[in-house]
């Protein structure tokens, strides 16, 4: 295999971009079709100016892109590399490509963002980030972000996550952030966000809200995908040096709130050859189950009651476990653009041992929803070629799994035909 | 751009104002006990002159821990948009202060902004304050608002610009709820410099009855803030004391406290 090295990877390579084309900026109102928008206070509304502003600048500003690049060259390890999965493909006769973020520096494609982010703040002339986590893995990004660039760091954690991830919330503390516990509500990710937009809120003249996926108030969830892309311009161009000059006939990511995703779509979109599909867990699929709701700043889809209440998610992948969507997200899915599909615990469960036996690759719970659909998709898959976002490696979530998988570690659990 | 003609509670808001009053409009979240509106009654009683009513929210951002829990404890008695406005609709007739309500903006989207509209005006209600829908947002709701006869009362931050402020009161209607401080609902030791400052800001832009809120805790930050506006919103104050179990008519007896404050100035 040839991967190209970092100098061939410019947008020279990307062929010609459409600035029409779809996952393009959203409109001045921050909305992707009728999804998106900024719902907040007023005390925020400066604040997502001033950042909108500060990002369209930073963007332009071939300074800033050359530190950033630097910094996921050099401290990430980027580009990540295309992996081709032989024994994996030849039993299921898909042949699969992995876009390997789980190689990255923390473990996951959450450093992308993180670091753009935090190169932001401090052209900002702010010294504070409050950011949310779920499973950690945004949380322990932002406080190595923060450790990098000396700010300071306040994250917020569900209560219940903080006992499921107890190592996490060490490795932020090791790392020099403060992890504060979110007491209120479900105790899960919602009310972590729902806590650091209450810090931001008081804070926001010192205090960048770092935030984790592309959700939010214009413009995060544009900003964010920005900051992801680097997954879909490398993988696009890894795999036309891999393919031969093709692109692969399928790209697949999971989506919770749906920044991988997001990532690695925007290098495809422009493609109508490549087929766009995204993994949701059964238990926190807004997509599939969810109606147009605003919660956290944006209108999206919203697993929520008759009267709007929103609705617990519930997923094997703390990750995962979010009852929204991104805007732009719920926007591919109204254009048909990308196909949503809800995988079950169960059947991921099958796929992390299936990529664990036949590659040595662990993947994170959360790219095994991916995987789960693209096992549960094989036969209608047969002979193409299917990219899935590796998003994060599984390191995390082994002792959860091995509590549910006992002793034999899934060695029970065989592909079947 | 043509004024609107100006409702029920800016009429209301004005009058009592100009007839030399300082305004108390207390606030309780509907739904918080079965007895939610005999409370909402005796704060009109202790001298309430408008009334905000909660709609409990599952995500209420902007609410620090007293009405996240008042909220919480609402839900979790059953409470909903319907059932909040049924209660009001059964003591309206009593009730000579103009309602405020106050959802987070999913509530009204999912239910539909004309039906919310139109479902809250048939209550008794007379403005709605959305803590979620800036001025950027406003053409979500205030179409379906105005056909409906509702004023929307939009909230003014101490950081929102000269300009921005200036077009803020332009289309707050009823009147223009000035947040005092940097932060989330709840009570403070102090209620700080910025309420004061804002105030001043506001009344200096606008004729329109000017409401200060966040963090007025007792009787003397009522006092202290409403010297420089129209009058105080009270929150999270009263809700800590129904939280705690305080009888209707103890929490009333705060109500009257704040009252009697703002009369002797």
């Amino acid at each position: 295999m040839s991967d190209p090295g970092p100098a061939d990877l410019g947008p020279a390579d990307l062929g010609p971009v459409d600035p029409v084309a779809v996952m393009g900026e959203p409109d001045a109102s921050g909305r992707f079709g009728r999804f998106g928008g900024r719902f907040i206070p007023e005390t925020l509304v400066a604040a997502c100016g001033e950042l909108d502003t500060a990002f369209r600048g930073a963007w332009a500003d071939a300074g800033f892109r050359a530190e950033l690049d630097g910094l996921l060259r050099d401290y990430v390890g980027r580009p990540s590399p295309v992996t081709e999965c032989h024994r994996l493909s030849e039993a299921i006769g898909v042949r699969v490509l992995l876009k390997r973020e789980d190689l990255n520096h923390t473990g996951s494609h959450k450093i992308n963002n993180v670091l753009g982010q935090a190169l932001l703040t401090r052209r900002m002339g702010k010294q504070r980030v409050v950011a949310e986590t779920g499973a950690g893995q945004h949380g322990v990004a932002s406080a190595t972000a923060a450790a990098l660039l000396g700010l300071d760091c306040v994250v917020y954690m569900g209560e219940v996550d903080m006992e499921r991830q107890a190592l996490n919330v060490f490795r932020m503390r090791l790392l020099g952030a403060e992890v504060r516990p979110a007491s209120s509500g479900t105790r899960t990710l919602k009310d972590a966000i729902n806590e650091a937009m209450r810090d931001w809120v008081a804070t926001v003249e010192s205090t960048h809200y770092l935030l984790g996926s592309v959700m939010g108030p214009h413009p995060y969830p544009w900003l964010v995908r920005e900051l992801q892309r680097v997954i879909g311009d490398e993988a696009r161009a890894q795999c036309r040096a891999l393919l031969g000059g093709a692109d692969p006939d399928v790209v697949v990511a999971c989506v919770g709130g749906g920044s991988n995703a997001a990532g690695i779509f925007s290098g495809f979109a422009d493609l109508p050859t490549v087929d766009l599909v995204g993994a949701e867990p059964a238990g926190g699929a807004a997509v599939g189950r969810g109606v147009p709701g605003v919660v956290h700043g944006s209108k999206s889809f919203l697993m929520q009651d008759e009267f709007g209440q929103v609705r617990e998610a519930e997923s094997i992948s703390a990750g995962l476990d979010y009852p929204g969507v991104g805007p732009e997200h719920a926007h591919l899915a109204d254009t048909g653009r990308v196909r949503y599909e809800a995988v079950t615990d169960e059947e991921v469960l099958d796929a992390f041992v299936a990529l664990s036996r036949t590659e040595g690759i662990i993947p994170a719970l959360e790219p095994a929803h991916a995987l789960a659909l693209v096992l549960r998709e094989r036969a209608a898959l047969a002979g193409r070629t299917v990219l899935l976002n590796m998003s994060g490696r599984g390191d995390k979530d082994v002792a959860q799994v091995s509590d549910i998988l006992g002793p034999d570690a899934g060695a029970s659990r065989r592909l079947h035909q | 751009m043509t004024e609107p003609a100006i409702g029920r509670l800016e009429t209301h808001l004005r009058a009592r104002r100009d007839g030399g009053r300082k305004l108390l409009v207390p606030y309780v979240t509907g739904g918080i006990t079965p007895l939610w509106t005999e409370l909402l009654r005796a704060m009109v009683a202790a001298g309430a002159d408008a009334i905000e009513v909660g709609i409990p929210f599952s995500d209420p951002v902007m609410d620090g821990p007293t009405i996240q829990e008042a909220s919480l404890r609402a839900l979790e008695r059953g409470t909903t948009p319907a059932t909040i406005l049924a209660d009001l609709r059964a003591v309206a007739a009593d009730v000579d202060v103009p309602l405020v309500a106050m959802p987070y903006f999913n509530l009204v989207f999912r239910a539909g902004p004309e039906r919310f509209a139109a479902e809250a005006v048939a209550a008794g209600i007379s403005g709605v304050i959305i803590p979620d829908v800036p001025l950027e947002e406003l053409g979500e709701w205030e179409p379906a608002a105005t056909a409906a006869g509702l004023e929307t009362v939009l909230l003014a931050s101490p950081i929102t610009l000269d300009d921005r402020l200036a077009e803020l009161c332009q289309r707050s209607q009823g009147f223009v709820y000035g947040v005092n401080l940097m932060g989330v609902t709840g009570e403070r030791a102090a209620v700080g410099e910025q309420a004061g400052a804002l105030a001043r800001r506001l009344k200096r832009v606008t004729d329109k009855p000017v409401i200060m809120g966040f963090g007025v805790s007792s009787a003397d930050h009522a006092r202290a803030v409403a010297a420089e506006a129209d009058g105080v919103a009270v929150g999270s104050a009263i809700m800590r004391r129904v939280l705690d179990g305080a009888p209707v008519e103890a929490t009333a007896m705060f109500v009257a406290e704040l009252r009697a404050a703002l009369d002797a100035g």
